[in-house]
């Protein structure tokens, strides 16, 4: 693979799908299906969630309705890779009732898993995944404590990463990671860093940014501050989020309800 | 109102009266004074000569790596370890494209040649960055470049320049005005077949090699003729049955018609010996060796040819049966250096994506030793004759370096001065590899796998495009720049930064070490401690290396970062 900042080949088809929110991407052909585990099963659910509301019209419940497109023989006349796959969901297929859609990171991940997995998934298994949404709200804002931290829109605090369109931007399967496994799933940029200046003032705060000479953080009051490390006299990043673990509160329905209702956070162009 | 009319009428009227009198003035010349006209066209020549004697000019940069030794090195002097910290911005080109910036510029006499995305190719007046001529080649929609539509910068002989296109055609264009004077079409670009690296010319053609490593093409380095275009001769990167090297595909089939073993980056040349080598990518499909049992020559190996006939005279493989990706496009350094080991001191020094520092002797291709400079795990050293003794990781488990290994595309510096060779690292990165079983599909990706980072759910990458945010701390590994010492492999000095680095690097005669970062610094480390001497916050990503040039004596310094080339030099 070519590397380039462009640069490598499949690596930046990686970095490509990461930017839509695919965790896996680069992959092949219809052989892809073979791999059901790389797909997780919450986006599966996810996608067939999206697939009954918004293709079944045209491709049939079983996505088998159109002969020229049929969804479940394995191979798409327009895509072999899942990035591909994505672009022919993005930009549809011209001169066909196929249009471009503006299905967002989450939504994409999650129709390609069940796309690749559509043979195989039983609606009837039940038991994972996605519950109610409105149940979901009703433990963010009471038992979970959600809202104590996180700022959804106009309101809330500013010190955990905002929430307002954590549904768009983060697939299914990562929002159930972050609510199970919150040290295991923080994003590295969102570390807690503590800081002590020369004048021996202490600033601890979730970092934004970071580069071999300089940190950018927010601090527990909501101050944008930007340090120069070479003049701390000292700097230590942590590794343990402030969020609990979920699983450790909720049981599997109210995990799959707070699942659903974070889903439904999509920003203020939806 | 009647000024404003007064100004708005004279302004064109000047124009038409200036072109007016250059216009006669060219017609006098032509009959005048033919001569001074043939002076003009001359001042724009740059003979073969001058390229294999290209350390003499300094004040130029002539090729891609400086000279066709590779080491980006300059013997400029005004700029030292003292004075660098009084380095001012003296200009910036701001490309017109918003796509990734990765050219190394040309400069001849003052003038300067550089491309931007995807295809355009610019001479600009290097004093100032103002434009003389600009030539915009659209590619065609066929193109499909694994990594963006990028372009690496020119190679100059004769009055034209030479430009290798996405869409795999090769484009001279007249030095003095940016007007093609042919294209020559090198490969069929829906097949995945791309260029994006400088070309190189030698003598009396010019040298291109192909991408598309990840689309099952059949790579290849081919020499076409400056005058006419022509294809003078190819070297195929992947054997065809009945050739030396088909063995070791014989197993797979027909795997080697797709082997990928591609060529990305510009290659180097030894005058005294007349060979050309090149860096040669990975087989494809790229994670599944299953799919093409055997060494896959000479897929992840530099190959010497013959510069006349583009005849093999001898290869190195640095991994055999790659699974993870190692491409070999590294740039190959070309060092004169006397040690125990040969008695030419022709060596080649090589840091290869695989994790391992090379010393090879570059009269036969010779292995003379290799030592990790990076954590490496898929392998736990080298025979005697250089080959990895292997130690696979199995499935699930984190394989070192990562699938964009130990270092990748961005040119390493050997400086004669300290003797040190310099490279740009990803240090403590690696990647978990999954193999899948593909089919070939003509044009598609043929990548035969996935891969992710050590952390479930963190990425294995960081973002390759534009990014603000430095978000993949940590979980990637980090950056550094590491010297080497060619006599014994072992670092002397590294330095050490928080993001990796997609820059190359620039050492000069007094020991300054110039590289940029992802970070969006430009800045200047004591080649000889890796020490901090200067930096400079240009807000982009570095995505090729630093380049010198002079002007009356005056020493400057370029970077591409981000959309802009950035040029240094010292207060007047």
């Amino acid at each position: 693979m070519q590397g380039t900042i462009g640069g490598p080949a499949p690596a930046r088809l990686v970095a490509f799908a990461f930017g839509l929110g695919l965790l896996v991407a680069v992959g092949g052909t219809a052989a892809a299906q073979q791999h059901a585990g790389q797909y997780d099963q919450v986006d599966i659910e996810y996608g067939a969630q999206i697939f009954a509301q918004r293709c079944v019209v045209c491709h049939g419940e079983r996505g088998d309705l159109l002969p020229e497109a049929n969804l479940r023989s394995g191979t798409y006349r327009n895509a072999s890779s899942d990035r591909e796959l994505s672009r022919v969901l993005t930009d549809g297929v011209p001169n066909t009732a196929m249009v471009p859609t503006g299905y967002t990171g989450s939504e994409l991940t999650a129709l390609v898993a069940y796309l690749r997995n559509i043979t195989t998934y039983d609606p009837t298994a039940g038991g994972v995944a996605l519950g109610d949404p409105e149940r979901g709200r009703e433990l963010a804002e009471g038992a979970g404590g959600c809202i104590y931290c996180h700022r959804i829109g106009a309101e809330g605090p500013r010190y955990a990463p905002p929430l307002t369109d954590a549904g768009a931007r983060l697939s299914a399967a990562t929002i159930r990671r972050i609510l199970v496994d919150p040290n295991g799933a923080m994003l590295p940029a969102s570390r807690p860093v503590r800081a002590v200046t020369e004048d021996g003032e202490v600033i601890v705060g979730r970092r934004l940014n970071e580069d071999t000479f300089t940190v950018q953080l927010i601090t527990q009051d909501e101050r944008l501050v930007a340090l120069d490390k070479t003049t701390l006299r000292e700097y230590t990043v942590g590794t343990e989020s402030a969020m609990q673990p979920y699983g450790e509160i909720f049981d599997e329905a109210e995990l799959a309800d707070l699942l659903a209702w974070v889903l439904t956070l999509q920003g203020f162009e939806r | 109102m009647n000024a404003h009319y007064r100004t708005a009428f004279a302004a064109p009227g000047k124009v038409r009266a200036l072109s007016g009198s250059l216009m006669d003035a060219a017609c006098r010349m032509t009959l005048g004074a033919p001569s001074v006209l043939v002076a003009l066209a001359a001042g724009a020549q740059v003979t073969s000569d001058q390229l294999v004697d290209a350390a003499a000019t300094p004040e130029n940069w002539l090729t891609y790596s400086g000279t066709y030794l590779s080491q980006r090195y300059t013997t400029l002097d005004r700029i030292t370890p003292e004075n660098v910290d009084e380095l001012e911005l003296k200009w910036v080109f701001q490309a017109a494209s918003l796509e990734a910036f990765e050219t190394t510029p040309l400069v001849v006499d003052g003038i300067m040649y550089l491309t931007e995305a995807p295809n355009t190719a610019i001479a600009l007046d290097a004093s100032t960055g103002r434009i003389f001529w600009r030539y915009q080649y659209d590619p065609s929609t066929e193109a499909r470049p694994c990594c963006g539509r990028v372009n690496r910068g020119l190679a100059i002989l004769g009055d034209r320049v030479f430009m290798a296109t996405i869409d795999a055609e090769l484009i001279a264009l007249d030095a003095a005005t940016g007007q093609p004077v042919w294209q020559t079409n090198v490969a069929d670009p829906g097949l995945g077949y791309a260029m994006t690296l400088a070309p190189l010319a030698i003598d009396d053609k010019v040298i291109v090699g192909v991408a598309g490593g990840e689309y099952g093409i059949r790579g290849f380095i081919s020499a076409y003729d400056v005058d006419t275009g022509e294809e003078v001769w190819r070297f195929y990167t992947i054997p065809a049955p009945g050739e030396p090297g088909h063995e070791t595909w014989e197993e797979g089939g027909d795997a080697w018609m797709n082997g990928g073993a591609s060529v990305w980056l510009t290659g180097s040349y030894d005058p005294e010996l007349n060979l050309t080598y090149w860096g040669i990518g990975n087989p494809g499909p790229d994670w599944n060796p299953a799919q093409r049992p055997g060494d896959n020559l000479y897929s992840d190996s530099v190959v010497a040819l013959d510069a006349d006939t583009g005849e093999l005279v001898w290869h190195f493989q640095f991994t055999p049966g790659d699974p993870y990706d190692y491409d070999s496009v590294q740039i190959p350094v070309l060092v004169d250096l006397e040690t125990d080991d040969i008695a030419s001191g022709k060596l080649m020094l090589w840091a290869n994506r695989n994790g391992f520092f090379y010393v090879l002797d570059r009269t036969s291709g010779e292995f003379i030793r290799g030592t990790p400079f990076v954590y490496v795990n898929w392998a736990s050293g080298l025979d005697e004759s250089g080959r990895p003794i292997e130690t696979p990781q199995g499935p699930e488990a984190v394989t070192y370096p990562g699938v964009q290994g130990g270092t990748n595309w961005y040119s390493p510096s050997y400086s004669p001065n300290t003797e040190l060779f310099y490279v740009t690292v990803w240090e403590n990165y690696g990647s978990i590899f999954r193999p899948v079983e593909v089919e070939y599909q003509p044009g598609r990706v043929f990548g035969g796998g996935t891969l992710s980072g050590p952390i479930p759910g963190a990425a294995n990458l960081p973002g390759f495009g534009r990014q603000p945010v430095n978000n993949w701390t940590e979980e990637v590994g980090n950056g550094a720049i590491h010297a080497l010492d060619p006599r014994t492999g072992e670092q002397v000095w590294r330095f050490p930064t928080t993001d990796i680095s997609h820059s190359g690097i620039l050492t000069t005669a007094t020991d300054v070490l110039f590289t940029g970062s992802r970070e969006g610094y430009f800045y200047a480390l004591d080649a000889r401690s890796g020490e901090l001497l200067w930096r400079e916050r240009l807000g982009g990503q570095g995505a090729n290396g630093p380049m010198s040039y002079s002007l009356d004596g005056e020493q400057y310094v370029a970077i591409a970062m981000g959309v802009g080339l950035f040029v240094y030099g010292l207060p007047e």
